[in-house]
């Protein structure tokens, strides 16, 4: 395998508008760390011509006027950027949390516990210690808004999405897949197993912070029964609770 | 003042509209905004307002609405039926509807999307700087059965204009540009994509539009492990059994099922109009000329008033000649109305 370094950071274009820069191929605490670091150098640098950025597990996505700013100009600027510093060794963001959200891990209420588990080669039993007792890390936002992609899982969560997507999953359900965690701020359609469900609304519009989670808070699914999440669903944060990391 | 229409029958699923809001792919936010982009513009030339002013959008029938004062209103997108008190009215086009007559808009003729547009737009209060719906991020909801809608203040007058559409409503050409994982994908189904007809098939909504290719599915090793990256909408994504499906303006921003090309912008509008069963074929073109085809399509919609002209009544839509007013017709007789 190719050091990262040698290869990474890969810039491609997406689209007519866009320009992704990423480190790597696969999610790693690395690369993830660069991708948020690079997004935040773009910003401070405030192109012209620059529309938006955004993170995502591995990568800067920026999106830009083509019709004013050309590609191959932007992806000077883009290159010479890159080249300035080891984005490999960057730190995570300030102000992270830790988040306990309460997660129901019983068969009515996540469907596709049992085969996830054998996919990962355990027991149901094992596999609600292994996922409940993991703390993850929020590595992007995305899918839908505020919605987290969390990892990294131990290593037997290396299972593979499904080749079928699943018709419809609820919102606040919590699918794995490729060592990672999904949570959903809405009802959709997922290739991702459903293997917890939350009561927690990541995206309220109309609270002064609509966004609940952001990337590098750290999260573990702790369990708990139906009849207590039942309870928790008329409160917005679905029973979680939060700490700041010092 | 600005008055208010009333939805006396709401079609399935209608929606405001706008240009959508841009600028959130960080927070998880699609852009959304309307289906065919083109058609709102189309819209707003005819009745001389901003593209971005806020409209009706109506997927595959429209219904019926009553306004409390005269109000201006534009027809455009899908051709659906439409009638002023039972009097057949022309699409792609700007009329006058008195205040209490009821308009009816019934199901889409070809196409899949058509737009009410109203002078001065419908109002709504803004989230994130637009009134548009984004039904799967929880932003708005489907319009329903009697509710009422506000509208701005409107300062045209001219009605009784037309504009002949870009026929984009029966399938057709479709330019992509390659994604960053369309490397990911052998040659062979890059050519495929190129040389075989996709029908679209049912399934197609504002987030995406289900293809189906004639040589069956496109599949590539690893295709379910890659890391999931960002969305752009007009990404035609390969999920797990091979089948291409294109993503909309309302689509997800992040995804793990890898890309094989991405729509060009301009020829999104024709992917979203294409109705089921029609055929789409796709050619890649390289950055150079997209950026060109991207140029050409702005400049096209920012001169959009120009290809406005007066509509000429065309006898064979009136349902009953001789008691047509037709000097109410040709000239809007009720221009001063809103002096009062």
């Amino acid at each position: 395998m190719t050091l990262p370094s040698l290869e990474y950071p890969l810039i491609r274009t997406g689209g007519v508008d866009g320009l992704l820069i990423s480190f790597g191929d696969r999610l790693s605490e690395p690369a993830n760390r660069a991708a948020l670091a690079f997004r935040a150098a773009v910003e401070a640098e405030g192109w012209e011509g620059v529309e938006e950025t955004s993170s995502t597990l591995v990568s800067c996505f920026i999106r830009f006027d083509p019709l004013h700013l050309s590609h191959e100009a932007a992806k000077a600027k883009v290159e010479a950027l890159a080249k300035g510093r080891n984005w490999f060794d960057a730190e995570l963001p300030r102000g992270r949390r830790f988040w306990r959200i309460p997660t129901v891990y019983d068969a009515d209420l996540a469907p596709q516990l049992a085969q996830a588990a054998a996919a990962a080669g355990m027991s149901e039993a094992e596999a609600v210690a292994s996922l409940s007792g993991a703390r993850v890390r929020v590595q992007a936002l995305g899918f839908s808004p505020g919605q987290p992609y969390l990892g990294e899982l131990p290593e037997a969560w290396d299972i593979p999405r499904q080749s079928q997507l699943t018709d419809r999953v609820p919102k606040g359900a919590l699918v794995v897949a490729i060592r990672q965690f999904v949570l959903f701020g809405v009802s959709a359609p997922t290739g991702w197993q459903h293997v917890g469900q939350t009561a927690i609304n990541l995206f309220q519009p109309e609270a002064e912070e609509p966004i609940l989670l952001r990337p590098g808070d750290e999260v573990q699914f702790i369990a708990t029964d139906a009849a207590s999440l039942n309870n928790m669903r008329s409160d917005p944060m679905g029973g979680a609770t939060s700490e700041t990391i010092t | 003042m600005s008055g208010e229409l009333t939805i006396l029958r709401a079609g399935p699923s209608m929606t405001l509209q706008d240009m959508g809001r841009p600028g959130h792919l960080a927070l998880g936010l699609s852009r959304g905004g309307a289906s065919d982009r083109l058609a709102l513009a189309e819209g707003a030339a005819l009745l001389g307002q901003p593209a971005n002013t806020l409209a009706l959008e109506m997927a595959a029938l429209g219904g019926e609405f009553q306004a409390s004062e005269d109000v201006r209103i534009a027809l455009t997108g899908a051709p659906m039926r439409a009638a002023i008190d039972g009097e057949p009215v022309v699409w792609n086009a700007s009329h006058w509807l008195p205040a209490g007559a009821r308009l009816s808009i019934g199901a889409a003729t070809a196409g899949c999307y058509g737009y009410l547009h109203v002078g001065g737009g419908f109002a709504a209060e803004p989230f994130l700087g637009a009134g548009s719906a984004h039904l799967s991020a929880g932003i708005g909801a489907l319009l329903q059965d009697g509710e009422t809608l506000g509208i701005g203040p409107d300062r045209g007058r001219d009605t009784n204009m037309m504009i002949e559409p870009e026929d984009r409503f029966h399938g057709g050409a479709v330019r992509l540009t390659p994604s960053f994982q369309t490397e990911l994908f052998a040659r062979e189904a890059l050519e495929r994509l190129q040389s075989e007809p996709m029908k679209r098939a049912a399934r197609a909504n504002r987030m995406g539009v289900a293809l189906t290719p004639d040589g069956g599915g496109y599949h590539i090793e690893g295709g379910r492990n890659v890391v999931s990256e960002i969305v752009l909408p007009g990404d035609i994504q390969v999920t797990g059994d091979g089948m291409p499906f294109v993503l909309m303006v309302e689509c997800q921003t992040t995804g793990g099922y890898p890309r094989i090309g991405t729509v060009l912008p301009c020829d999104l509008p024709r992917v979203a109009q294409t109705p089921a069963g029609a055929e789409l074929r796709f050619r890649f073109v390289d950055l150079d000329e997209a950026v060109e085809l991207e140029r050409a399509d702005a400049k096209r919609r920012a001169e959009l008033s120009k290809l406005c002209r007066p509509l000429i009544r065309d006898p064979r839509l009136m349902r009953d000649l001789l008691s047509y007013n037709l000097i109410g017709g040709v000239v809007a007789g009720n221009e001063d109305i809103e002096e009062e």
